[in-house]
């Protein structure tokens, strides 16, 4: 529970010794010298039963902010553990089923932090022409872009850019070092 | 025994310590033209930053149609007002010699050069030449032109220039890019613009005064239009998504590039005056790397609508597309040469991407060339040779083919690695 949830839980249960207090006071002093007519009678009753389901409302929605909260910081740890590349295959753009779990694991977050946004950048290996990796770059970046979408992410939360084959992460020219250079990125902006 | 002979001496061959490109010669033709070019006669004091003579004799054996005479083995090295002893030039196999002088003068240089024919013993031409002071590269250039052009018939085309990109790398993210001008063979490079993120695709206007090509200004690629004397930028399209693969329309008021603003790369025609933007393509596939046949009625490009990426030529009027790509699981980046017949492009095959042409009449294809990654073909404008991208132990370098593959010539960069050439249109 956070500093800020403590003194305002504290606030609330001031607010209401004040409350019941007064309630005592009135009607001590005014009970005898005045009469409460049936009407008078239930609206204060009214009133005071609209306090307490307000009150009893915001005590639960503090808590369920303190347990989105906990959630919140969970799954965003979850997202910072989740592995951040993702592999293709030649001249493919279709996500691999180990890519799934941990973009999920970024969905989840991404989903529940609006403000959150991530830039994709999508890359080729070097074989095949440089414009068309581009093309593929972007594919492969629009393809982890798409899976985030139907997880929950807003669209407005992702930016996507390819550098096609440009940037590769590994210079050797075979089998190994190409595979590791059919990616996308995810980077947290 | 010759030929051997003459690929060993080719190797010699070195290009001033300034030129960024060296030049070797892989192979050539089988009967090349033996051509002596004598050391010009300097005529003023002083020395020459350029050997006219090494120039030129590298600009004719650059086309692969052309075999120099030795320095040391000439007998005499006569200048243009010297009697001409043709047997001696006969006795070291020589066809035609070239002789020459170079000197300052008040306006700046005058050169005088006359080409003979050793066999008929006579003078084909003899031309003066003045030229503003820094012009010796420009009127060696020009006289390697009118020799090739006399003894083939063909245009020259050693006037012309180059574009290419550089990467130097550091690490992953950290790179920086160059476009760099350059004469036609890799001398007096240039650079015209540099980033820290890829410049893909230059591509020159049909005049040659302006060039096209993809680069980011800040996190976005764009598709922008630089004129060459002025450095000027025009913005064509920087949208969401891909902006990429430029090319000229055959009138130069046309770009056709890809856009994937609409959701999937895609291409399209932008008007350069307007800014108007029609689309070209709607398939789910990847359309890219367009460009038009010299007609302006077509428009080839790549597409792996049919599963992999193969050839597409589209008819520019009622935008119906075919198939032109059938050898082979993967064709791109096409296209057309001058005379409109025939295609190239790269072509993967046995798991290796070559050069090849397509003639599109009689449907021969032909491999041009047999290093692995190669790229990025692009035409010379009298369409004897192509220029395309290779690279020999990860680093990136340039290499020339002649169209039906017998002459091929690499030209190695000597500092960082090089990519995306396009051979520039004549200026003349």
């Amino acid at each position: 529970m956070s500093v800020l949830k403590q003194a305002k839980a504290v606030g609330i249960a001031v607010v209401l010794a004040v409350l019941a207090g007064c309630a005592g006071q009135v009607n001590e002093s005014a009970g005898p010298s005045k009469i409460e007519s049936d009407a008078e009678r239930a609206a204060r009753e009214a009133r005071q039963a609209e306090f307490l389901a307000r009150q009893q409302k915001s005590q639960e929605e503090a808590k369920a902010a303190d347990r989105a909260e906990i959630m919140g910081e969970q799954l965003r740890k979850n997202a910072m553990a989740a592995d951040t590349l993702f592999f293709f295959g030649f001249d493919k753009s279709d996500l691999s089923q180990d890519a799934l779990d941990d973009l999920d694991a970024h969905a989840k977050y991404l989903a529940s932090v609006r403000a959150a946004k991530v830039r994709l950048e999508g890359h080729a290996d070097e074989r095949g022409t440089r414009a068309y990796n581009l093309a593929l770059g972007e594919r492969r970046a629009n393809a982890v872009a798409r899976y985030l979408v139907i997880q929950g992410v807003n669209r407005s939360q992702i930016e996507t850019v390819s550098y096609g084959e440009e940037r590769p992460l590994s210079l050797s020219r075979d089998d190994n070092g190409w595979s590791r250079n059919r990616r996308v990125e995810l980077i947290y902006q | 025994m010759r030929l051997f002979i003459w690929l060993a001496m080719a190797f010699l061959v070195v290009m001033p310590a300034r030129a960024e490109l060296v030049i070797e010669i892989t192979r050539g033709v089988e009967n090349p033209i033996k051509i002596a070019v004598v050391p010009f006669r300097v005529k003023s004091s002083g020395a020459f930053d350029v050997d006219l003579a090494r120039l030129i004799e590298s600009n004719l054996e650059r086309s692969g149609q052309f075999a120099r005479v030795r320095r040391d083995t000439m007998l005499s090295l006569p200048g243009p007002e010297d009697q001409i002893f043709y047997r001696d030039w006969r006795a070291i196999d020589s066809e035609y010699t070239v002789v020459g002088s170079v000197e300052r003068d008040a306006e700046g240089l005058l050169v005088r050069y006359g080409l003979h024919d050793v066999f008929g013993e006579r003078v084909l031409f003899a031309e003066r030449i003045p030229g503003a002071p820094e012009s010796l590269r420009d009127i060696g250039h020009y006289i390697s032109d009118r020799i090739y052009e006399a003894l083939t018939g063909i245009k020259g085309i050693f006037s012309t220039r180059l574009l290419y990109v550089s990467a130097e790398r550091r690490s992953e993210k950290d790179q920086t890019f160059k476009l760099i001008l350059s004469d036609a063979d890799g001398g007096r490079p240039r650079t015209i613009f540099q980033s820290s993120e890829p410049i893909l695709s230059p591509k020159w206007s049909p005049d040659g005064s302006r060039v096209a090509y993809m680069s980011f200004r800040g996190k976005r690629p764009g598709i922008y239009v630089q004129t060459l004397v002025s450095g000027e930028v025009q913005k064509v399209s920087d949208f969401p998504g891909l902006n990429s693969a430029p090319s000229f329309s055959p009138d130069g008021r046309k770009l056709v590039l890809t856009l994937s603003r609409d959701g999937n790369p895609e291409i399209y025609v932008a008007n350069l005056r307007t800014g108007e933007i029609d689309r070209m393509t709607n398939h789910f596939a990847i359309d890219t790397e367009a460009s038009w046949s010299p007609d302006g009625r077509s428009i080839l490009f790549t597409s792996s609508r049919g599963g992999k990426p193969q050839l597409y030529l589209m008819n520019v009027a009622d935008k119906t597309v075919k198939r032109v790509t059938f050898d082979g699981d993967y064709n791109s980046n096409g296209s057309f040469t001058p005379d409109g017949e025939s295609i190239v492009f790269v072509h993967r095959t046995n798991e290796r991407f070559h050069i090849a042409r397509l003639n599109l009449k009689t449907r021969e294809l032909r491999i041009l060339t047999e290093t692995d990654l190669d790229e990025s073909p692009s035409v010379a404008p009298n369409g004897t040779m192509l220029i395309y991208a290779t690279s020999d132990e990860g680093k990136g370098l340039l290499g020339l083919v002649s169209m039906d593959g017998r002459v091929r010539v690499r030209l190695p960069s000597v500092s960082e690695s090089v990519r995306e050439p396009a051979w520039s249109p004549f200026f003349n």
